[in-house]
């Protein structure tokens, strides 16, 4: 072992491997920890290597980027710099302190798919690069089975090779749904609808900022041209008003959107599918952050312009600190691996080192700031809740009774609807209802506070604190 | 006026409002926005001694259940009964004498043998020494219990106003209270603030020394119903009276009916600290698997932490506040402000209406404390 | 087309697990998620209110719907979980746990 400052990075997704190759560079130590199989987070997911995928960039964007991650990855694993935690559950980071000053950080691990044991890794700084999951609002209908997420149906696609059934329908808002319908395409299903409440005007509208971004100009041209290219008829200003079926989806209603975000009368259609891919945005994960106190920033993770959080010797970096796409995930990460190599020896960072990151990471802020205003979620989608809408999936509960709960019962805030209804507090712990329920409370989405990130078994909580090896190496699990 | 909408709140004003009194109740949050909404909704007996306490739990149980009748499903009021455990023969010994003093006292209890334990809780682990069974413990959904009473009592609720002080006459008499948006003129003020409790009273003028005892509960998976009572380890009665501010852990388990099972239960005296202590939450989980083996392969879900509001007697403060006419307290229960809460609500309507108490309410006086006491 | 002819896969020898009881075939390297959506099965998990079907919602992990019970261990994220040859997977009902 060297003497070395170790970094635990969280994710090894866009983030947390430019994080991981930067702070590497700096002669730092890195541990990276990470949930799935093979590094590249959700949007480089790469198929199970014993699919022996001899193509998978025909799955992939920018895929010229990944190379160059995956080899530097490689050669810092190669040479000890860095060590790869694959399937690595992250349920709990503990920070340690003398009683004054923070003295290290130890980050629980479940392993495994069966997530039934547990090791430590300690280390003396962390980056949170722990991504983001999919925002899906309620609509009737939506537990069919079929009816998937789109990021789900993108990673089911990338990691599996697998495809949910043979005639999709791509629905929500933002620009996820343009490489998920392109995507589920190009592998073989019909994708009968691009179904997209956003106006495209008000996305040319922000075509200043596009103007700026000659890479993601290309990008938007690319997707109209495989659009066509496989005939997807993209139904802009439309939305899905109730998915159809008796055990599992056989169709879906759509209807054109008015000004006001009212279904127009007469505009009502049936479209036939055995999968339905629906997204409204992302939102950060948060959990660890949280656990450690950071401070956050309405749903994300606040940070500095060195990507430090408000806690010593935590940083984050990639979309727990917001929402911007993969680029700037690199920016962020590289820069957080930067600022956190040289704290961690002691010394003052030099921002100049990361200038050229720093400049990306403003125009690309800038970019999805108005992205995302253009892709605002839809408006009076609650009205079309019926009662008996399932809002929360895991406790199935109705809009019906979230309603009871706001006005006959005087809740108003997320945390009271939970604890009278049990929307969120089941397996999910709330990450997929709770932008439904604070939109049919008209309430403020506040975190979550999950302070166990994932299940924990009671055995494995039970047993005694596990002993400290020496930084960076796992203990033997338990 | 009642100040909180927690529990105790919420039964101040339904009874209040049942003995025909007007009722208003403010808060800064939302309903069961404090412990009440960090809580596992105990009513119990079995973990108190003879004395006060015991004589309010006993009254509450019977005001419980016969509310229990009206709302019992809404509030997920269920009478599952309460079994306290001894590891050791002389836990056993300590026990058994606790439940005769309490059987005086009236409470039901029935003598479990170590070969019958498991008749009563199949899953619990081998080789107790035995323990008592209480069939008058009982539980509801505190937040749902909360919300459901203060719809009951029909009270206003102003919810999300903080009360900025306490409004008084040239006399000295209470007139109602300062909000951050407004006045509420009324003749009568309950402080039913919980952990908050002596913040109110000090806004009149008075002392109550209210501290927090931080609690952290962890929830599991949802299960078919394996543990049907509320099973604890004789040790939590010590636990529960104890003084120290050093953190306790002793296990509580229970099944919930929506599935959960519940395990509880640590005490520290740490301030308003709402950071997650993961040493804490491994002694919870420690306990409970010792008691029943079977939930270490169990997925805990999640953990929350509250504060219990709690006074250097373990009693709380209810009645009138002779300092300052007017001024009610109905505050401090510490960890069983659910479980009294109906007994609470029901002393602080007979005072309010000027009747005659079914409880001496001496043992209970909110200036019972030297003022030098205060925090 | 289809996807793994897209990404040019030559995935090992394919082999079989059971799904109810029922022999479906898999592929190395695939999640029981992936393997039961290639033979055409969407749902294998009921609620435990209302008995609803449920299969794969996320994908990642996040969600919790997929929950299987694969050689009489419940509570498993199918989208998760490899499948391996002889795997016993088993619609999981309400919590899946027996009492």
């Amino acid at each position: 072992m060297t003497e070395r400052p170790v970094l635990a990075v969280i994710g090894a997704g866009p983030a947390g491997l430019a994080a991981a190759l930067a702070a590497a560079a700096r002669r730092v130590h890195v541990v990276l920890v990470d949930s799935a199989a093979e590094p590249g987070g959700q949007f480089y997911r790469q198929p199970a290597r014993r699919l022996g995928a001899r193509r998978p960039q025909a799955l992939h964007h920018q895929w010229r980027t990944w190379e160059r991650l995956s080899e530097g990855l490689v050669a810092h694993l190669a040479a000890g710099r860095v060590t790869h935690l694959s399937d690595h559950h992250v349920w709990c980071v503990e920070r340690e302190s003398d009683g004054r000053k923070t003295t290290g950080f130890t980050v629980h691990a479940l392993l495994g798919p069966e997530q039934e044991r547990s090791v430590a890794v300690r280390a003396d700084g962390v980056l949170l690069a722990t991504g983001a999951y999919e925002k899906v609002l309620p609509f009737p209908g939506g537990t069919l089975p079929g009816v998937v997420t789109a990021g789900g149906a993108q990673a089911m696609l990338k990691g599996g090779l697998a495809l949910p059934g043979r005639t999709a329908v791509v629905a929500g808002t933002g620009p996820l749904l343009l490489p998920v319908a392109t995507g589920l395409a190009a592998a073989g299903a019909r994708v009968t609808a691009l179904v997209e409440s956003a106006d495209p005007r008000d996305v040319a509208r922000r075509a200043r900022g596009l103007a700026a971004q000659p890479a993601k100009l290309t990008e938007a041209a690319g997707y109209a041209v495989r659009l066509a290219r496989h005939r997807i008829p993209v139904m802009a200003r439309h939305t899905v008003l109730e998915a159809h079926g008796r055990d599992r989806l056989e169709s879906v209603a759509v209807a054109a959107l008015d000004t006001e975000g009212r279904a127009v009368p007469g505009t009502e259609r049936r479209l036939t599918c055995d999968t339905l891919a629906v997204g409204h945005g992302l939102l950060p994960h948060t959990d660890l952050a949280e656990g450690l106190g950071c401070r956050l920033d309405g749903p994300a993770v606040q940070v500095d312009e060195e990507q430090r959080t408000d806690v010593p010797g935590v940083w984050a970096a990639g979309e727990t600190t917001g929402i911007g796409g993969a680029g700037l995930s690199l920016a962020e990460g590289h820069i957080a691996g930067r600022s956190a190599a040289a704290h961690l020896y002691g010394t003052a960072p030099d921002p100049g080192e990361w200038a050229a990151a720093a400049r990306s990471r403003t125009r690309l802020r800038a970019f999805f700031a108005e992205l995302d205003g253009a892709y605002a979620a839809p408006v009076r989608w609650t009205e079309r809740l019926t009662d008996a809408t399932v809002v929360c999936r895991c406790e199935e509960v109705t809009a019906g009774a979230v309603r009871e709960a706001v006005g006959a019962l005087g809740a108003g805030d997320l945390r009271t609807v939970k604890l009278l209804t049990r929307a969120g507090m089941g397996w999910c712990q709330g990450r997929m209802c709770e932008p439904g329920v604070a939109g049919i409370a008209d309430c403020e989405l506040t975190p979550g506070r999950r302070l166990l990130a994932r299940p924990v078994p009671l055995g494995v909580l039970a047993a005694p604190p596990e002993p400290r090896r020496r930084p960076g190496e796992p203990t033997s699990p338990r | 006026m009642v100040v909180g909408a927690g529990m105790v709140g919420a039964a101040c004003a339904l009874y209040a409002a049942r003995a025909g009194l007007d009722v208003v109740v403010v808060d800064r949050g939302p309903v069961a926005g404090g412990t009440t909404g960090a809580g596992e909704g105990n009513l119990l007996v079995s973990d108190k001694e003879p004395g006060p306490e015991l004589e309010l739990a006993l009254l509450s149980g019977q005001l419980w259940s016969e509310l229990a009748q009206e709302l019992g499903e809404a509030i997920e009021y269920e009478p599952k009964g309460g079994l306290v455990v001894a590891a050791t023969p002389e836990a056993l010994t300590a026990l058994t004498e606790l439940a005769a003093g309490q059987r005086t006292a009236g409470v039901e209890t029935i003598g479990v043998a170590a070969g019958q334990l498991h008749e009563v809780e199949p899953h619990l682990a081998p080789g107790l020494a035995g323990g008592v069974l209480y069939p008058q413990d009982a539980q509801v959904m505190p937040t749902l219990a909360a919300a459901h009473l203060l719809r009951a009592s029909g009270a206003r609720r102003e919810t999300g106003r903080t009360v900025t002080g306490v409004l008084r006459g040239a006399d000295g008499a209470v007139r109602g209270v300062r909000t951050d948006r407004g006045d509420f003129l009324a003749p009568a003020v309950v402080n039913a603030a919980g952990t908050w409790g002596g913040e109110v009273a000090a806004l009149a003028g008075v002392t109550l020394p209210v501290l927090p005892r931080r609690g952290f509960v962890l929830v599991t998976e949802p299960l078919p119903r394996r543990v049907r009572h509320k099973v604890y380890a004789a040790d939590y009665v010590a636990d529960v009276a104890s003084d120290s501010a050093a953190l306790q852990t002793s296990p509580v388990v229970e099944g919930t009916a929506a599935g959960p099972v519940l395990i509880g239960a640590s005490r520290e005296r740490v301030g308003f600290d709402r950071s997650f202590s993961l040493p804490v939450v491994r002694e919870l989980a420690a306990g409970a698997t010792r008691l029943f083996p079977f939930l270490a392969g169990v997925r805990a879900m999640r953990t929350y932490l509250g504060f219990r509001p709690y006074m250097p007697d373990h009693l709380p403060a209810v009645g009138p506040d002779p300092r300052v006419p007017g001024l009610f307290h109905a505050c401090g229960h510490e960890g069983a402000g659910i479980g009294l809460a109906t007994g609470t609500g029901h002393l602080i309507a007979q005072t309010l209406a000027g009747r005659t108490t079914d409880l001496d309410l001496t043992p209970f006086r909110p200036d019972r404390f030297p003022e030098e006491a205060a925090p | 087309m289809n996807p793994l002819d897209l990404a040019r896969a030559r995935p090992g020898t394919p082999f079989t697990v059971t799904f109810d009881g029922r022999e479906i075939e898999a592929l190395p390297g695939q999640t029981v998620a992936a393997a039961l959506w290639s033979a055409g099965v969407t749902s294998w998990r009921t609620t435990r209110g209302a008995g609803r079907p449920r299969g794969v919602f996320c994908g990642i992990g996040v969600c919790f719907d997929c929950l299987v019970t694969v050689d009489g261990r419940p509570g498993l994220r199918a989208c998760l979980v490899p499948a391996v040859p002889g795997a016993d997977i088993r619609t999981q009902e309400g919590t899946g746990h027996d009492d």
